[in-house]
């Protein structure tokens, strides 16, 4: 064991240990340390007299100031609650049309509608409701089911194609290739055609022969002109507007084997007063009728 | 132990795993007992190669036991890089997720275990297991106790991170953060690291100095507790001894306790306990001064083993868990901050009379920051652990933000640094390839920390205020979605921070290789101005 010495560059004396070469200078504990522990010690006494902290039996202290977090979080939802001040009730209780005539209504409607669209419906229609690939475009005034208030209730509530929902909205177009109900050159014949209704750059002899065929098998739900038909979600073919592409090799796909698009419908997942406001909101984004 | 019953052992192992293995109830078991018949099977040929028919040399038991620490230390590296790239690309997939290619081996969700382990267990851990058994060896004067136990140790540590990784990247889990091996893999672990408690305290036994310096007491804090905290975190039923699955005794919220009084005494008792003792005992060596306070450092060891174990439930704020363990978690982690304070005024102080080595010795520059780091996230945990900052920073990217503080600016530099301090000495070098390399390495990592902990504190504090923001009407204002889209320019940045320390470790490898070649490159020394010299 090595002796006490004074260490020459601090003038510390050492323990007098020495391991390796290792010596230890016999300073004391710097006194903001100590005094910066005893506080931290004393405060973290208060704070267990204050609040809950000592486990008992079959409980456990509840402290002071009787704070509990469950109370706190009950507190800030009921504040948070009566910060909408009944906004959502009234909601519930009003038709769809009274929301849109009343502004204070229809501006919370809007911001909640937003709200839920964010979490609920990007997913598909994107963050600026502007769909893409398939999802429909919610900012156009071209509506498959319709653009009224009631209509995008009902979508809203129901979905389209939701085969959990009995009510949800629904059509099938035939597979015309596929179901082998039309040719390979009928099919060129009538997208020639189709292309035509939409003034698209298009065959004029197809279109000539293709047109008998539209009559025959695609004016009942499109229309003779094209136009499509809400009743059954048929969507209009002489607008700009087009789902799965315009291109004549995209519209004689969708006719030899149709892509069905769903939509889930909400009744169950969110309540009356949310679909509300979630009409309301895509409603107003728009193409509201 | 005599080689013909080391070499029965070995093949009693083989005939078990290769039993495990047909009898295996899933493949992912099966692949498992056959990484053991495998390890097992290296094992018979090496000892039946080294095997002489005169008996082996008697040992010179004067003569410190340093093959093991050098394997250490070249595992440190090896793991440390492994650990690092993994980490790299993870940071990559989060900026772009197409980088995990619809591969479930190669997910985001495989690959953090993967890494988070590979830093903490492989790295982290071989640092530990190599300086310990160097460091014990020197302050009590004496050889590893146990015979070759040590290679036991080192070999058995280093099958248990194959096990580990391999299980990551094949999806065996028990779904315990830092503790994601299945029981078979625990239970390998836990003899490894008795056989390791046994070693070190044999050799504290045997010692030949009257004291136990101040780094074994941390050393052995470290291995004592992540024994306890090991077995008792590991605590489940198999649903079968020939399958991969198992359950945890405890359930619900028990189980989140018991899984965060483990998670967070790893960060008390491997990154923070067991480091202090490696820094206790390179940081003086290498600034060749003696221990600034012997006084601080018993009261802050003590302080610091006794406040640490009662923090663990900070990280279950708001949660289920009662309100009184929230309290108690918050409070000792308060009382932590100057208990953990004492070894980095230990430290620094320390080079009171020798600052004048921060500009010519880079290595000493390291230790520093790595003392620096530890001190900023010391303060930074316990301010996080109070309930209305917990509130906004937790589950955000703000505690990857101050876990990588802690893990790439304290363990990170402070195991470079020992490193650095070992390897000239274990291979008997009269100084490493180069020390301007060092400089570097220092700031290419230093870069490195810089930009991570700077974005996450930004991204994280960022993401908070998203997650909480109401309007005037009482709607969130932001979706969980765009909180995500948001982060991605700090994503990037944080990747590219990760790139920096990643280089910065590669030119240490490079270093480390040629200093072990023994080679020595011609350059300026440190502290001399470039045109003065030339």
């Amino acid at each position: 064991m090595a002796e006490k010495e004074i260490d020459q560059i601090s003038g510390i004396e050492t323990t007098g240990h020495e391991w390796d070469g290792i010596k230890e200078l016999n300073n004391p504990l710097p006194r903001w340390w100590l005094w910066t522990f005893y506080a931290t010690v004393i405060w973290a006494v208060g704070y267990c007299i204050a609040y809950p902290a000592i486990p008992l039996i079959t409980s456990a202290t509840s402290g002071f100031l009787g704070y509990s977090s469950r109370a706190e979080v009950a507190k800030e939802i009921t504040e948070a609650k009566a910060a909408q001040a009944g906004m959502l009730e009234k909601i519930s209780a009003s038709s769809l049309e009274d929301i849109r005539k009343d502004p204070e209504l229809l501006a919370f409607a809007v911001r909640g509608g937003l709200s839920a669209y964010k979490v609920n419906c990007v997913q598909c229609h994107g963050s600026g409701a502007a769909g893409g690939g398939g999802y429909p475009n919610l900012n156009d005034d071209d509506w498959l089911w319709g653009g009224s208030l009631e209509d995008i209730h009902t979508t809203l509530k129901h979905g389209i194609r939701f085969q959990w929902d009995e009510d949800t909205r629904t059509s099938e177009m035939p597979a015309f290739g596929r179901d082998e109900l039309l040719d390979t050159a009928q099919i060129n014949d009538v997208s020639d055609y189709v292309l035509k209704l939409a003034n698209l750059e298009h065959d004029q002899a197809g279109a000539e022969r293709g047109a008998q065929i539209y009559q025959e098998n695609c004016a009942v739900c499109h229309g003779e002109k094209g136009e499509g038909d809400r009743e059954q979600g048929a969507p209009n073919l002489n607008d700009a507007i087009w789902f799965y592409g315009n291109t004549k090799p995209e519209i004689a796909r969708q006719i030899h084997t149709p892509r069905h698009g769903v939509m889930p419908g909400w009744q169950n997942r969110l309540d009356e007063a949310t679909i509300k406001q979630l009409t309301v909101y895509v409603h107003s984004l728009g193409g509201g009728e | 132990m005599a080689p013909l019953g080391k070499l029965a052992l070995y093949g009693l192992g083989v005939i078990i795993a290769l039993l495990a293995a047909a009898k295996a109830h899933d493949s992912l078991f099966a692949i498992h007992a056959w990484i053991f018949a495998i390890a097992g099977t290296i094992g018979i040929v090496v000892t039946a190669k080294r095997f002489k028919f005169a008996g082996d040399a008697p040992v010179d038991d004067t003569a410190y036991f340093d093959s093991v620490i050098q394997a250490g230390a070249i595992a440190t590296l090896f793991w440390g890089i492994a650990g690092f790239l993994v980490g790299v690309i993870i940071a990559l997939q989060l900026a772009y997720p197409e980088l995990n290619f619809n591969l479930e081996f190669i997910s985001f969700g495989r690959l953090r275990p993967l890494h988070t382990s590979a830093v903490i267990f492989a790295f982290g851990g071989n640092a530990l297991l190599c300086t310990s058994f160097y460091v014990v060896q020197r302050t009590c004067r004496t050889r590893l106790a146990l015979g070759n136990s040590a290679w036991f140790v080192f070999w058995g540590y280093q099958l248990f991170i194959v096990l580990a990784a391999t299980g990551y990247l094949l999806g065996v889990t028990q779904s315990k953060e830092y503790a994601e091996p299945e029981w078979y893999v625990d239970l390998w672990l836990t003899i490894v690291w008795v056989v390791y408690l046994l070693v070190f305290l044999g050799t504290l036994l045997k010692r030949k100095e009257p004291h136990i310096y101040v780094a074994n007491w941390f050393y052995l804090a470290f291995i004592v507790t992540i024994a306890m905290l090991h077995v008792v975190n590991g605590l489940s039923m198999p649903v079968s001894l020939l399958g991969s699955k198992s359950y945890p005794i405890f359930a619900g919220v028990q189980d989140a306790l018991t899984q965060w009084w483990y998670g967070h005494n790893a960060v008390g008792f491997f990154l923070t306990s067991g480091f202090l003792g490696m820094m206790y005992y390179f940081m003086p060596k290498q600034a060749e001064r003696p221990v600034y306070s012997y006084r601080l450092s018993i009261v802050h060891f003590w302080s610091l083993i006794f406040l640490y174990i009662w923090a663990g439930p900070h990280h279950l704020h708001y949660t289920a868990l009662p309100d009184w363990a929230q309290t108690l978690g918050m409070v000792f982690s308060i009382m932590l901050w100057m208990p953990s304070w004492g070894g980095m005024i230990n430290g620094l102080m320390t080079l009171s009379g020798a600052w004048d080595k921060l500009r010519t010795d880079p290595v000493i520059r390291m230790m520093v920051l790595a003392i620096a780091f530890y001190g900023m996230s010391t303060f930074e945990g316990p301010m996080m652990s109070i309930k209305a900052v917990n509130s906004l920073s937790h589950y955000t990217d703000w505690t990857i933000g101050h876990v990588h503080s802690g893990a790439l600016g304290w363990v990170g530099m402070i195991s470079f640094g020992a490193i650095y301090y070992l390897v000239p000495k274990l291979w008997g070098r009269d100084g490493l390839y180069s020390l301007r390399l060092i400089n570097w390495h220092f700031w290419l990592a230093t870069l490195g920390i810089v930009v991570y902990a700077a974005v996450m504190w930004v991204s994280g504090i960022m993401q908070g205020l998203m997650w909480r923001e109401f309007d005037d009407q009482g709607f969130l204002v932001y979706s969980f979605a765009e909180s995500v889209a948001a982060m991605h320019p700090f994503y990037v940045i944080r990747a590219f921070g990760g790139i920096l320390y990643l280089a910065g470790a590669l030119v240490m490898a490079w270093n480390i290789y040629q200093t072990i070649k023994g080679r020595k490159r011609a350059e300026t020394p440190m502290g001399v101005p470039v045109a003065a010299a030339s």
